[in-house]
C-alpha cells in the first residue's frame, strides 16, 4: 500500500521573518570579570549594537580621598588596580611629590621602578591567563597563576602583604628591599620564564586559540586615540606611545628596554604584546637591580647595633639616650627596611614629608616630635596650594593622578584618570559587527579592572 | 615645544578669551573662556604645532571650599582639632607659586591634551558658573570624551551642550545630587532603588 505523503509548501527565503534580538550580558556573568553590564543588540550571532553600563563597584575614591590627609589616601589607590597596586602607589605619591616639588633619593626611585615592574608582569600575567581561560585553556590559566604565585611572593618580601600593599609613601617607600633580594627574584624570574615559555607554546599557535584572537576586536590606532586608549592595547595597534619612554620619570630614561607594538589591532596583537612586555619587565627589573645604588643594607647588614625596639624604648624612658643614639633597632617585621641605617636611601630629606625612622621616633624628642607633626590631626603633610597631573604607564595604559591642593593638611581634589575607562568607552565600537563569541577575546583583552575603572 | 611657548602660542591666538596662565611645576595651564573652548580644543588638535592627538583626561573641580577645608569627617570624633590658619604660609618653600583657583566661578572644568608627536601636554581650564553650569561638548572631536563628560555631568552637575547622551554613569539613575560637588556630604546616604527599565 503506497505512503500518502503530506506536501509542506515551502516558503520563500524573502518571507522568513527577521529580527534582532536585545540580549543582556552582566552585571554578574562568568566572562564579565567584575561586574559589567552589556546590553547588546545581536543579529543572528552578530553584534549590531552594544551598549556598556558601569559603576557597579564605585566606591566614591575621589571623594573619599578630599576626607583624609595625603598619605592616607594611598591605602585607597591600592583598591583601583587591585591586580597591580605598587604602580597606583607610585603613581599617587609622584604626583604629590611634585605638588611637594620634592624628589625622593636615587635608590627609592629603583625600588619603586623595581616593584612596579614586577606588578606589571603580574597584571599581564593575570590578563592573559584569565582570557586564555575563558577560551578554553584552561592549563595556562593555571601556570600563569602558578607563576604570578612566584612574584606575588617577592611583593610579600618586601611589602609584607600581597594585594593591599600600601607600600608607598609620600616622599619615599615604607622599607629598603630585603638584603638578599636579588637571589628570589631571579628565581621568580626563572619560573616566570618558563611559565611563559610553556604558554606561548600551548597558545601563539594554537590554532583554536589563534582563530578566534585574529581579526576579532580590530581598531586602528588613530581610533584608539581619539578614544584616549593607552597602554599595550594601543601598542597592539601600532602606535608606540608608552608613558616610560616618551615621558619618563623615576630612572627609566636609564634603563633599557624596548617597546613592542603591532600591526594589526586585534586581540593576537595585544596578546602578543603583553606577553612581551612582561619579558621586557624582568629586563628592567634585572638592570635595575645591577644599577641601583647600594643600600646601607646591602653593604653591611651588621651595621650598628641592633637592639629590640621594645628595650629602646625602656631605655629612652630612662633617660639613656646616649647610650642609644645611633644605635638601630630590631624592628616588628612590618617596619623592617625603615631602620636608621636603610631610612636615608628610602626617603627624601625633606622632614616635614617623611616620617623619620623608628629609632628616632622611641628614642629622641626631635624624632618624636617630627613624628608627631606628622601624624597629627590637622598637621601632617602640608604642600603648596597647586595643581599638577603626573602620569604613569599603569598595566593598562596611562594612569594619572591631577591633585589639587588648597595648602591644608589633606588633599582639595584628587581625580584619578583610570586606563581602562577610555578602553570601555570605546568597547561598543569593538564589539560592533563582530560575532557574539568573539565578545569574549575581546572584553578579555581589555583587562577591565572594576576598581580603577568605577573607583 | 615647552611649557612657556605653548602658552604663549594659545594666549596669542585666543587673546581675547584667554584669562590667564601659568606653569606650576612645569604644567603649561591655561584658563579660558567658556566661549571659546570649542575652538580652542580643535585649535590644539589640529594645528601643526601642536598636534595634541590625546584628551587623556576631562574632569572638574568645585572651588566652592577653596581655603576653608571643613574637618575631614572621618576624624571629626577623634583627634585634636588644630583648624589651619589661611595666614601661615605654605610651608614648603616654592619659587614659581600658583596664582589660585582660575577664577571667582565656583567650577572649573579641565581638560588634558597630550600630544604623542611632540611629546608635550598642555592643561585647559574653563571656569562655569554654578548658575549656568553648562560647556560645549568635544565629543565631536574626540569620542573618548562622551564617557568622561558623562562622568563630570553625574560627579559635578555640569551640563556639557551638544553631548549626545548625557546621562549618570557611575551612580544610578535615581541618584539625587551630584557627589563630588564640596556641598554633599561625605557620609550621606540615599536609598538605593534598582534601574527603572
Amino acid at each position: 500500500m503506497p505512503m500518502e505523503t503530506t506536501q509542506t509548501p515551502q516558503s520563500a527565503p524573502a518571507e522568513l521573518e527577521s529580527r534582532d534580538m536585545m540580549l543582556n550580558i552582566g552585571p554578574a556573568h562568568p566572562a564579565m570579570h567584575g561586574i559589567v553590564r552589556i546590553v547588546t543588540k545581536l543579529e543572528g550571532e552578530q553584534i549590531r549594537e552594544a551598549e556598556v553600563e558601569i559603576g557597579y563597584l564605585h566606591r566614591g575614591f575621589e571623594k573619599m580621598a578630599e576626607t583624609v590627609d595625603y598619605n592616607g589616601v594611598i591605602p585607597y589607590t591600592d583598591r583601583l588596580n587591585y591586580v597591580s597596586p605598587l604602580i597606583n602607589n607610585m603613581g599617587y605619591c609622584m604626583a604629590v611629590e611634585k605638588l611637594l616639588g620634592i624628589s625622593v633619593p636615587e635608590r627609592c626611585h629603583y625600588v619603586r621602578v623595581i616593584l612596579s615592574e614586577i606588578s606589571r608582569i603580574s597584571d599581564h600575567l593575570t590578563c592573559v591567563g584569565a582570557s586564555a581561560m575563558e577560551l578554553g585553556a584552561f592549563t595556562v590559566f593555571l601556570y600563569m597563576i602558578k607563576a604570578r604565585e612566584y612574584l606575588w611572593e617577592l611583593v610579600e618580601k618586601v611589602t609584607g602583604a600581597r594585594l593591599t600593599v600600601s607600600y608607598c609613601r609620600v616622599g619615599g617607600v615604607k622599607g629598603d628591599l630585603p638584603e638578599d633580594f636579588a637571589e628570589p627574584c631571579a628565581n621568580a624570574f626563572e619560573e616566570t620564564r618558563k611559565v611563559l615559555k610553556e604558554a606561548d607554546g600551548l597558545l601563539t599557535r594554537n590554532r583554536l586559540f589563534a582563530d578566534r584572537m585574529m581579526g576579532t576586536g580590530v581598531i586602528s590606532a588613530e581610533d584608539a586615540i581619539s578614544y584616549g586608549i593607552t597602554g599595550p592595547f594601543l601598542r597592539g595597534s601600532g602606535s608606540d606611545y608608552d608613558v616610560r619612554k616618551d615621558c619618563p620619570y623615576a630612572v627609566y630614561d636609564r634603563l633599557p628596554f624596548d617597546v613592542p607594538v603591532g600591526t594589526r589591532g586585534d586581540n593576537m596583537d595585544r596578546y602578543l604584546v603583553r606577553m612581551e612586555e612582561m619579558e621586557q619587565s624582568m629586563r628592567i627589573v634585572e638592570r635595575a637591580l645591577a644599577d641601583m645604588p647600594p643600600g646601607p643594607v646591602l653593604v653591611n647588614p651588621e651595621t650598628g647595633r641592633p637592639i629590640p625596639a621594645a628595650e629602646m624604648v625602656d631605655e629612652a624612658k630612662m633617660g639613656n639616650i646616649v647610650s642609644i643614639s645611633g644605635a638601630s633597632a630590631v624592628t616588628c617585621p612590618t617596619l623592617e627596611g625603615s631602620n636608621h641605617t636603610q631610612h636615608p636611601s628610602i626617603a627624601t630629606d625633606e622632614k616635614r614629608v617623611f616620617f623619620p625612622p623608628k629609632e628616632d621616633t622611641y628614642g629622641n624628642i626631635e624624632g618624636l616630635m617630627q613624628q608627631f607633626k606628622l601624624v597629627m590631626f590637622g598637621h601632617g603633610v602640608r604642600p603648596p596650594a597647586g595643581e599638577v597631573y603626573f602620569p604613569v604607564e599603569g598595566a593598562n595604559g596611562e594612569l594619572g593622578f591631577y591633585v589639587v591642593s588648597d595648602g591644608a593638611s589633606g588633599a582639595y581634589r584628587v581625580r584619578v584618570r583610570p586606563p581602562c575607562f577610555a578602553i570601555m568607552s570605546a568597547l561598543p565600537k569593538l564589539l560592533c559587527g563582530d560575532m557574539i563569541a568573539d565578545m569574549i577575546p575581546t572584553f578579555g583583552s581589555v583587562n577591565m579592572i572594576g576598581g580603577e575603572l568605577d573607583r | 615645544m615647552n611649557a612657556s611657548d605653548l602658552i604663549e602660542s594659545i594666549t596669542g591666538r585666543f587673546s581675547g578669551a584667554v584669562v590667564s596662565s601659568h606653569t606650576f611645576r612645569g604644567d603649561a595651564t591655561v584658563v579660558i573662556g567658556r566661549q571659546s573652548l570649542l575652538e580652542a580644543a580643535r585649535f590644539v588638535k589640529e594645528d601643526a604645532a601642536f598636534e595634541m592627538n590625546f584628551l587623556m583626561d576631562l574632569t572638574a573641580v568645585d572651588y566652592s571650599a577653596f581655603g576653608k577645608q571643613a574637618t575631614p569627617a572621618f576624624f571629626a570624633s577623634s583627634g585634636v582639632a588644630v583648624t589651619p590658619s589661611p595666614q601661615i604660609p605654605p610651608q614648603i618653600p616654592d619659587d614659581d607659586p600658583w596664582p589660585g583657583p582660575p577664577a571667582e566661578s565656583r567650577f572649573a572644568v579641565v581638560y588634558h591634551f597630550f600630544s604623542t608627536a611632540h611629546k608635550h601636554r598642555l592643561r585647559l581650564v574653563v571656569p562655569v558658573e554654578e548658575a549656568d553650569a553648562e560647556v560645549d561638548s568635544l565629543t565631536s572631536l574626540w569620542p573618548g570624551a562622551d564617557w568622561l563628560e558623562r562622568e563630570v555631568w553625574d560627579m559635578f552637575g555640569i551640563n556639557f551642550t551638544g553631548h549626545p547622551d548625557l546621562k549618570r554613569i557611575l551612580m544610578y539613575q535615581e541618584f539625587e545630587g551630584h557627589p563630588l560637588r564640596k556641598d554633599y556630604p561625605v557620609n550621606k546616604r540615599q536609598p538605593l532603588i534598582g534601574p527603572v527599565n
